[in-house]
């Protein structure tokens, strides 16, 4: 299968620099390419497969950070997350909630992607740009387009992994129509905003 | 009993349980990164059609995750009632997706590989991910003036085959070609837009992409389990339990249920309607014996603490209708013992308007009603201060395998 991981043409351009210097520990690995796509979605998809097979539950993200997002909430202000229907179910009384499968789950993945950057030489601090947008309006513009993703995961009930790859997978129809309709917009929208990334 | 998902909270220890989702959550991360999804430019670039590598990854895990899912219910590996399948709020759904593919083009990343983002150091995943927290705290405080519509357009567990009217076979060999033919529409465009040379991708790809075909034609060959094929696998282990009258509860603890506030009690009546109308305990659900299968994906997502008591006018139907439903995996499903003749017997004897008629055979309604009030007669709901009923307490309630939430938590 070695073959399938050296693929040319995936190196990453030349716009980024370095601003910030990691210690030598975390970044003397050398920096390897990606995995081939179809390797990638195979790997995830047995990773998916074995999910549903153990737990019966699929992959997430959105929901833990909705739930760590509501755990400080409820530090803060517990009163007002009694007087909020949609919060109350995670974190009314004295319910905590990080109590939940999805928040090991989310702590698990921010954990297997450090090591796997590390492994490959790619923990790097840096600013993932077009070449034409300067980096604080990168800063801003992945700020604005996280809110928009954060409100729509909430109203979609699921983002790309809970909905899109968990749905898809187990064939529900909601996360099918879910799916065309994440690509739809973004296509719709890429034209526009093609001096972010070009 | 397919044995897997596996009943994990009865298996292993609370830190058990969120060690595995933790190992599972590491993997994700895991294969996400070395994917290149922790790397925003290479996912927006999905949208100028010059690197598809997100509608590869992401296509490529769903017809694999879904093969092997579909394969192992298939062989009875798998229960595929108690693996998550996100319900459908179709329009909330599509406004969201919408919503999101807005987000996903401006901010270049979506949640999850935000995260990844996030555990590299990546400055535009942290600000993304602070920003994906700013707008679910938006969610949260705003939702109050949009509820009603996000709760439209409810069809609960539909699945793509229960849309079609297609096996689940057959649809999973259709989502298997769609895919691989959306990779070959996307490998011409990297090859036209993106100038890529698609002779040095490896050709081990299309061995893959055969053999998933391959095992996906097998999967439709074998076909998923019926109720009779699941009834038969746990037939033995069940039959004894009707044998030693494990299931079928005493009118007496059906009235407990009733009054108990700590159950969702559910109360199928399987007979016929014309009985129904004539007399029915209060609450009890009209359910055609036929259709119980169509129930269960429902029955599945009631809350943990359900009861279902299913009844007939004696227990003939009402059995085979709780084979149909413990076949399909639900726990904690009971008889009521000796049906609604056994319930008038021990709660009618003080009606005048309820006349016992000898002449019924099995499954006939041995009263006779002057009028047909349904569950206006007291009968249909007595009063528990007035009986003293002796009766061997039968419900436990089991913990539900599966998921106790789904989605995104």
């Amino acid at each position: 299968m070695s073959t399938i991981s050296e693929i040319p043409n995936q190196g990453r351009p030349s716009s980024l620099k370095r601003s910030f210097a990691l210690p030598k520990i975390l970044t003397r690995r050398e920096t390897k390419p990606y995995v081939h796509p179809y390797l990638g979605g195979t790997l995830l998809g047995i990773v998916l497969f074995l999910a549903f097979f153990i737990t019966g539950n699929g992959l997430g993200a959105s929901g833990g950070l909705n739930r760590i997002l509501v755990y400080v909430e409820d530090r803060i202000a517990p009163d007002h997350i009694d007087q909020v229907p949609y919060l109350i179910t995670m974190a009314g009384g004295e319910l905590n909630p990080l109590d939940n499968w999805i928040v090991p789950l989310v702590a698990g993945t921010l954990i297997g992607g450090f090591v796997a950057g590390w492994m490959h030489g790619r923990l790097k601090v840096e600013t993932g740009k077009g070449p034409n947008i300067s980096t604080r309006s990168r800063w801003l513009f992945a700020f604005i387009g996280g809110s928009f993703m954060g409100f729509g995961a909430r109203m979609a009930r699921g983002c790309t992994s809970g909905q899109a790859l968990s749905g898809g997978a187990t064939l529900s129809l909601g996360s099918w129509a879910f799916m065309f309709a994440v690509f739809g917009g973004a296509y719709a929208l890429a034209y526009f905003v093609r001096k972010l990334w070009n | 009993m397919a044995p897997f998902p596996l009943a994990l909270t009865d298996i292993f220890t609370k830190f058990g349980v969120y060690l595995i989702y933790g190992l599972i959550g590491f993997s994700f991360g895991y294969v996400l990164e070395i994917s290149g999804f922790g790397y925003s430019p290479k996912l927006a670039a999905q949208f100028y059609f010059k690197d598809l590598t997100v509608l590869k990854v992401m296509f490529t895990a769903i017809i694999v995750a879904m093969v092997l899912i579909f394969g192992a219910t298939a062989v009875g590996l798998l229960d595929y009632n108690l693996i998550y399948v996100n319900t459908t709020y179709l329009w909330p759904g599509i406004l969201g997706g919408l919503i999101m593919g807005v987000g996903f083009i401006v901010g270049g990343f979506c949640p999850g590989t935000s995260l990844v983002a996030v555990s590299t150091f990546k400055i535009d995943g942290i600000l993304f991910s602070l920003g994906v927290l700013f707008g679910i705290f938006t969610f949260g405080e705003t939702v109050s003036l949009f509820e009603d519509f996000w709760h439209s357009s409810y069809m609960g567990r539909l699945t793509v085959q229960d849309w079609l009217g297609l096996p689940a076979g057959i649809v999973v060999v259709l989502v298997v070609l769609m895919a691989l033919f959306m990779f070959w529409g996307g490998e011409q465009l990297e090859r036209i837009i993106g100038k890529r040379d698609l002779k040095v991708e490896p050709r081990i790809r299309f061995a893959g992409a055969g053999a998933l075909l391959v095992l996906a034609l097998v999967v439709a060959f074998i076909g998923q389990p019926t109720n009779a094929d699941r009834w038969n696998g746990i037939a033995a282990e069940k039959n004894a339990q009707l044998e030693e009258r494990q299931v079928q509860i005493h009118p007496g603890e059906l009235l407990t249920l009733m009054h108990d506030r700590s159950l969702n009690l559910l109360m199928l009546d399987v007979r016929p309607e014309a009985d129904y109308n004539l007399f029915h305990i209060e609450n009890a659900r009209q359910v055609d014996p036929g259709e119980a299968v169509s129930m269960v994906s429902d029955l599945h997502m009631e809350a943990a603490n359900t009861v279902i008591v299913v009844m007939s006018n004696d227990e003939t139907t009402a059995t085979e209708s709780w084979k149909t439903l413990v076949a399909e995996s639900l726990p904690n499903v009971y008889i009521l013992e000796g049906g609604i003749n056994n319930w008038l017997a021990t709660f009618a004897s003080l009606e005048d308007s309820l006349q016992p008629i000898s002449a019924a055979g099995d499954e006939d309604l041995r009263y006779h009603f002057s009028a047909a009030l349904g569950d206006a007669y007291p009968a249909a709901d007595p009063d528990p201060e007035h009986y003293e009923l002796e009766f061997v307490p039968k419900v436990q309630l089991q913990t539900k395998r599966g998921p106790s939430s789904g989605g995104c938590g």
